[in-house]
């Protein structure tokens, strides 16, 4: 019972939720610097492309190089790195759900 | 008048309880105050905030919209007929580059919005906030220019399967910035007619989920739809 009080008492409410440090103004420059660089060299393998980089590698260092923004986005600047994990399993359903259906909506048709 | 040893003592017990009441008032006073910054929500069963774990329900749920239109323009440009205007026709990467830019910005303004809320300092708050709906518009502005481009240079929504499938999914995604810009001076009001403060720094920080949503979307389609070789 006591243990309930605590669960629901507001000061600790807050403790469990909001006990993370925040980044600093300086950290989330850094990171965003990072993105820029990242899409930059998205940018470049488009010119590039024109000259040598076969389809496939040029897939493959896209790919990459868009799950990287993606992650450094959701974790630094909307802070799942630091928040509860509910939100992150409840954000990764989301993800996984339309990967598997539209992958398989995709190979149906066969897109590959 | 008279008073009484009893009715003295009365007295003094009268004070030293009203001192007590104050101190604990006082002490209340500063349990609050710490807690202030991040409490515009109530204690819920979970220990979290509901409207937080509504928002990141709603995000999970947008991916499926979002992939559903991906998927149909990945499949639909492989259908596009030999001599129909295509991808490599409209497309003008060097803009569209400078428009991921500006949308990448703008994330990095909103994060900072975010951090001066907390901070308590709304100014910088109201400067931030106000650089990321105005770079939003300036992409939003960007998109309304290559759409008039693409059209003028024969590309309208029913030209073909790719233009459809092309519109609907940049299209969706436009509509997401200008709800977020609606959002974004919506907070900025808010705040500058002292309807949120600190205590609320919550409702920011929902709000910038969504911006950042639309971000990583957009991340999504640079790559897929403008990036991928056609």
């Amino acid at each position: 019972m006591s243990t309930d009080i605590a669960t629901h008492d507001p000061t600790t409410h807050e403790t469990t939720t909001h006990e993370h440090a925040h980044p600093s103004d300086w950290q989330y420059i850094k990171i965003a610097l990072l993105l820029a660089v990242l899409t930059a060299l998205e940018v470049f393998t488009y010119f590039e492309s024109v000259h040598n980089l076969s389809d496939a590698v040029l897939y493959v260092v896209l790919t990459v190089l868009m799950v990287l923004k993606f992650v450094y986005v959701v974790a630094w600047f909307m802070h799942l790195k630091f928040d509860s994990i509910i939100f992150r399993r409840v954000f990764q359903v989301g993800i996984v759900m339309a990967l598997a259906v539209y992958l398989i909506m995709l190979t149906a048709f066969e897109i590959w | 008048m008279t008073i009484t040893t009893d009715e003295v003592s009365t007295t003094d017990e009268v004070s030293e309880v009203a001192e007590e009441t104050a101190a604990e008032e006082t002490a209340a006073q500063t349990a609050t105050h710490t807690v202030a910054p991040h409490a515009d929500h109530q204690a819920t069963s979970t220990g979290l905030s509901h409207n937080k774990l509504l928002m990141w329900m709603f995000l999970g749920s947008e991916c499926l919209l979002f992939g559903a239109l991906i998927s149909t323009y990945l499949l639909l440009r492989e259908r596009l007929p030999e001599g129909e205007i295509g991808p490599n026709d409209v497309f003008d990467i060097p803009f569209t580059s400078a428009s991921s830019f500006v949308l990448l910005v703008s994330s990095l303004t909103m994060v900072l919005a975010l951090a001066n809320m907390n901070r308590g300092d709304e100014r910088r708050f109201r400067i931030w906030l106000l650089c990321t709906a105005l770079l939003g518009s300036i992409f939003i502005g960007g998109q309304a220019y290559e759409f008039t481009a693409f059209y003028n240079e024969g590309l309208g929504y029913t030209t073909n399967i790719f233009s459809s499938a092309f519109f609907s999914l940049t299209g969706f995604h436009g509509a997401h910035v200008t709800i977020g810009i609606i959002m974004l001076m919506s907070l900025l009001v808010l705040n500058m007619r002292g309807r949120l403060g600190p205590e609320r720094a919550e409702t920011v920080e929902i709000v910038g989920l969504y911006w950042h949503f639309v971000d990583i979307v957009w991340i999504l389609i640079f790559t897929i739809v403008y990036l991928f070789p056609q």
